[in-house]
């Protein structure tokens, strides 16, 4: 078979719309070496896994990747890929919490704590002491919590029997309108009418819905904006059934989603406090600082 | 603390709420144990490392379905786990 008869029966090339970005830092200005206590936190998501590595204290590097279908090969991974980096080894590390959905799977974990702890710390870690409200807008579930200054949780909700209003949710519409999910948000407002939220987010019956919009006429930037804020006033019925209060974080992949931000700080008629780490990490680093704090207090007996 | 387990869909809002602070140093020694029919409670250590009740993992999702035997359509006049619960920490929200 020649080359042109192979390219043309070639099956097309696949694109992953929804495959979002994964990345991995440190902070160069600091040598992990010099610290006393290195503390790492695992979150074993449904959809991506962070490793967070806190040096006394301090955020110091994370790798953020997409779980596998095996947690603790994902847990593996992430962490590989941020000590990898470095030049540390496992050994090198004085205590691990593992966190999310797959914690308990995280083989080299000294301890497990649940997400919305360890979220709530992160984000009190990320936003500063004046965050009281976090939304969680994970993979495959969604968390509204309360915290206080030091980021101890005084109330909290979880949803996790459907899908809507998650990451995932986010990625199936990607693939839907074939458009890269990092672009969806800013798409959303190139609208010249923002259209009403469609009826139904079930990520099942997306396509569907979808199909029938463009079939009636709205463009693929009018179904992105219709779901961002059906997705938007989703979770802002869950946020509104513990009380929002001024401190509003969001933590999370949908963080990086301007449309879906801006539509729910629209309905809240709050600002979300910004930060500049990765808010995809804050369960991780909050885990992280878990087991920091469990050092200290093991030092200080 | 105040944990609420359970899930919202498209019929409604299904949760049970349990305010920890009531719960830690329980009054009526765990009766939301027993009371439950479906054996729904567990005493766990949560995150802060307090003894608390929660609702069993595999419960949280099917809370609709699962208590509407202790509904008044079910011959109650009042929730068995909430009346059990004396310091009050246990609520539905429907």
């Amino acid at each position: 078979m020649n080359a042109e008869v192979a390219a043309a029966t070639a099956a097309p090339e696949k694109k992953e719309f929804w495959r979002w970005q994964e990345n991995t830092w440190f902070d160069e200005t600091k040598n992990w070496k010099d610290a006393k206590i290195i503390t790492c936190g695992i979150d074993v998501g449904s959809v991506s896994s962070q490793a967070v590595l806190v040096c006394d204290g301090e955020l110091y590097g994370y790798n953020s990747m997409r779980t596998g279908n095996n947690s603790p090969d994902s847990a593996k991974n992430a962490l590989q890929g941020i000590m990898d980096k470095i030049g540390m080894k496992l050994e090198d590390i004085n205590y691990v919490v593992g966190t999310g959905y797959g914690r308990v799977n995280v083989p080299f974990a000294h301890k497990a704590i649940t997400e919305i702890a360890c979220h709530a710390r992160g984000a009190n870690y990320m936003g500063g002491n004046q965050v009281r409200t976090i939304l969680d807008m994970g993979g495959q579930d969604c968390k509204a919590i309360h915290c206080d200054e030091k980021g101890k949780v005084t109330n909290f909700l979880m949803n996790d029997k459907c899908a809507a209003g998650t990451g995932r949710g986010m990625e199936v519409i990607s693939d839907l309108m074939q458009i890269p999910i990092a672009e969806l948000g800013p798409r959303s407002f190139d609208v010249d009418v923002e259209p009403e939220a469609v009826s139904s987010i079930c990520v099942v019956f997306a396509k569907s819905e979808a199909l029938g919009l463009l079939k009636a006429g709205y463009t693929k930037n009018m179904v992105i904006a219709a779901y961002c804020q059906a997705m938007a006033e989703r979770v802002v019925s869950l946020l509104e059934r513990i009380g929002v209060e001024e401190g509003f974080f969001i933590t999370g992949g949908i963080a990086k989603n301007p449309g879906v931000v801006k539509r729910i700080e629209r309905l809240l008629g709050i600002k979300q406090v910004e930060t500049k780490i990765d808010s995809q990490i804050a369960g991780a680093l909050g885990a992280a600082l878990f087991g920091y704090t469990l050092m200290q207090k093991q030092a200080a007996k | 603390m105040i944990a609420n387990y359970g899930y919202k869909d498209g019929s409604g809002e299904y949760y049970i709420s349990i305010d920890t602070d009531k719960c830690i140093d329980c009054a009526a020694d765990r009766a939301c144990l027993t009371a439950c029919p479906k054996h729904m409670f567990e005493i766990i250590t949560d995150d802060y490392d307090d003894e608390v009740a929660w609702v069993k993992k595999e419960c949280t999702r099917a809370l609709a379905y699962d208590c509407a035997g202790c509904k008044p359509a079910g011959g109650y006049t009042s929730l068995p786990c909430t009346t059990a619960c004396t310091p009050g920490a246990i609520k539905h929200s429907w």
